[in-house]
């Protein structure tokens, strides 16, 4: 049953956007009108604490949870966060770093977690349409275009290597 | 197969969109992960929530509407119902008019808690309904079928969740708003609602009678069904453990139990025998496994470490296999901390220079116990600071008893630590005593909720405000003192150092608002102002 699912687990450190990739990631997929679960533990992330999210989707997911060394794709938003959560990822499966992104091409900082998730779009086969449409609904008007174009220096990023 | 209709939501935020569509009539509780967001969501989907002091008053506030026919949840996380088991417990005898839910946010690993108590032991004790959801449709689901049992038994519900579910995002087809909310109207009735003890000894008779017929109608809801599996094992399971022992071992015959007080025993018993080996799959206590085998079937439960902490996928498959060897240990994280120029970080640099022995309380301060501060020498419950500091001072000798001081929070004092004020003026040590209260004007570890001394409503609008200082004089301390801690300023060090010197009772108010709200603040402040001029621009 769970080979039909993708397991992606995002990670990163309070304040850094975790939640809000998640949040896209997931609303992408039921877009994509698959079956859904994402799940974290919030809590104390607030105070700068490790944070982690795990997104799940496919024709019928059941636990919540991405079980260790079963992540498809782990995507890392600080780099000292890639050691304590290696192992959730399967042999063979994807990390992405934030070094899969050039910060000289986006247009600002604060927009690293959305290149990342471009770049996590292009192993997807989610319809770049309902990636655009939902970072526009999740964003405010004025963040929409600098977070689309982030989100295409991920994506063209990882296309470009292939 | 996509719908128009269906959302992805958090269990919380299914919770609050079916006391929407159910028409609850009020919504009370206190901040707690993960219990937050269900009044959050409902006020900002238009509903009536409100923060109580504590979650005591919280469930009162929410049985006085239930008496009044009308519906109405209240929403605490695991440990608050023990500061509201009081009411619960006489609120199940004298049941109520409209429906009362009260949910209860169990932590199970202790994401965000100081235990990880299993509080389905509440709906035992209590002799009320429990029911279990498993993922967000359940939440919504249940929150309903919680409501139906509460009127048509007029007796409150427990609906119990945990923060996987809670916290986790799943599909929601809702059903939408039902029909117009029940009016409410008081009827009296003298002998249902005061319990003297000739009043409460037929309550309690009542309540049994209520319950035995709730066992009654489980045996046959629908709510507990079986997926039909193998014979080799079946599983019994609740809550998001059903969820991972589906996972686990999709093969397994699974009884989901989904009201799981009263436990329809014969549905329990009829699915055991069908299957080879039965298994029960449950996070934190063994309570469905004592259950059923104190009624005679035969299950087995899970190994003693497999009590603590939550369940997985993985787990469950190591449960299953009767696995006791060590689990691998998770990589750690990076802990939490106070932030970056944190008010906090001065008070408790001062409190470690000192040497003082310090009774703390809960909050983000709490993580004044981490290096490079470690300055807290407790930590137990809400409001604690003030009991176990006065104890500590009443019996050590003076020279430590001298260093002791209670540091609590704005909210937490608002919640539990009034009582403990009155305690101190009332039954002061020998050599007075110290209590700080750290007031950045929000509850800020559960995500900066308002609370009575902010002096805005839940949703941020204003409201009536209790002025710490005042409330400390009218109980009658002398040395009340309001600091702004400061990096660089002295002045926290020295009231402090004056405070302990001079054998009195004191209160230090160290006030600054919260460095993460101070933007928020800066808006409501100026939504405030807007209101009043429309206010002045109306009269003229």
């Amino acid at each position: 049953m769970s080979s039909n699912l993708t397991n992606v687990v995002i990670a990163g450190i309070g304040g850094q956007g975790v939640l809000k990739a998640s949040d896209i990631l997931a609303d992408v997929a039921v877009r994509a009108g698959l079956d859904v679960k994402k799940s974290e533990i919030k809590g104390m992330s607030q105070r700068g604490g490790s944070v982690s999210s795990d997104v799940r989707f496919g024709q019928a997911v059941l636990s919540p949870m991405v079980s260790p060394g079963e992540a498809d794709f782990l995507l890392v938003l600080d780099s000292t966060q890639v050691e304590t959560n290696l192992g959730v990822l399967k042999p063979g499966g994807t990390l992405i770093k934030p070094d899969a992104v050039d910060p000289a091409k986006l247009p600002n900082r604060k927009s690293l977690n959305v290149a990342l998730l471009g770049a996590l779009s292009a192993h997807l086969p989610l319809p770049e349409k309902e990636w655009i449409e939902s970072l526009r609904e999740a964003f405010a008007p004025e963040f929409f275009e600098p977070n689309r174009q982030a989100f295409l220096v991920g994506r063209q990023g990882v296309r470009g290597d292939l | 197969m996509t719908s128009p209709t269906r959302k992805l939501l958090s269990g919380d935020e299914a919770i609050a969109l079916a006391a929407l569509h159910a028409r609850v009539a009020l919504g009370a509780g206190y901040p707690g992960t993960p219990s937050t967001e269900i009044l959050e969501r409902f006020s900002e989907l238009g509903g009536r929530g409100q923060w109580s002091p504590n979650e005591k008053v919280a469930l009162e506030v929410a049985l006085g509407v239930a008496f009044s026919g009308a519906r109405a949840i209240a929403t605490m996380k695991h440990v608050g119902l023990n500061v509201a088991a009081d009411p619960l417990f006489t609120a199940a005898y004298t049941g109520v008019s409209g429906g009362l839910v009260i949910v209860s946010a169990d932590d199970p690993g202790m994401a965000s808690s100081q235990n990880e108590q299993d509080n389905r032991r509440y709906a035992v004790a209590a002799s009320v309904p429990m029911l279990e959801p498993a993922d967000s449709q359940e939440a919504y689901d249940f929150l309903w079928q919680a409501f139906e049992i509460s009127e048509r038994w007029k007796i409150p519900v427990i609906l119990r969740v945990t923060t996987r579910v809670c916290h986790s995002y799943t599909l929601v087809n809702p059903r939408g708003p039902n029909g117009a909310a029940k009016p409410a109207h008081f009827e009296r009735d003298i002998p249902g609602r005061v319990m003297i003890p000739a009043y409460a000894r037929p309550a309690h008779r009542r309540l049994r009678g209520k319950m035995a017929e709730i066992q009654k109608w489980n045996e046959t809801s629908p709510l507990n069904y079986s997926v039909p599996g193998n014979r080799s094992v079946g599983i019994i399971a609740s809550g998001i453990s059903f969820m991972h022992a589906r996972e686990a071992a999709p093969a397994a015959s699974v009884l989901k139990l989904s009201v799981t007080y009263p436990l329809p025993m014969e549905k329990i018993a009829a699915f055991a025998k069908t299957v080879d080996r039965c298994v029960v799959i449950e996070e934190g206590d063994p309570y469905l496994f004592e259950a059923i085998r104190a009624a005679g079937i035969e299950v087995e439960g899970k190994a003693e470490m497999y009590r603590f902490g939550e369940l997985d996928v993985p787990r469950v498959r190591r449960i299953l296999k009767n696995d006791l060897s060590p689990e691998p240990a998770k990589a750690p994280g990076k802990p939490p901390q106070l932030c970056e120029g944190c008010q906090y970080r001065l008070v408790f640099e001062t409190l470690r220079a000192r040497d003082c022995i310090v009774a703390g309380d809960i909050g983000c301060y709490t993580l004044g116990v981490l290096p490079p501060f470690e300055a807290m020498d407790s930590c137990v419950c809400m409001g604690a600071s003030l009991g176990i500091g006065l104890g500590l001072r009443h019996v050590l000798p003076r020279s430590e008893a001298r260093r002791v001081v209670s540091v609590i929070g704005d909210s937490t004092f608002i919640h539990s630590g009034i009582s403990g004020l009155v305690e101190m003026v009332y039954n002061p040590p020998p050599d007075g005593h110290v209590l700080i209260i750290l007031d950045n004007s929000t509850t800020a570890m559960t995500g900066h909720q308002e609370h009575p001394g902010t002096g805005r409503a839940l949703n941020h609008e204003p409201a009536n405000k209790i002025v710490l200082e005042d409330l400390a004089r009218a109980v009658g301390v002398k040395r009340v003192h309001i600091i702004e801690p400061r990096a660089g300023s002295t002045d926290f060090a020295r009231v402090l150092d004056e405070c302990l010197a001079s054998g009195e009772l004191s209160v230090i108010i160290a006030r600054r608002p919260c460095l993460l709200i101070v933007k928020r603040l800066r808006e409501f402040e100026r939504c405030d102002c807007e209101r009043k001029e429309g206010h002045v621009q109306q009269s003229h």
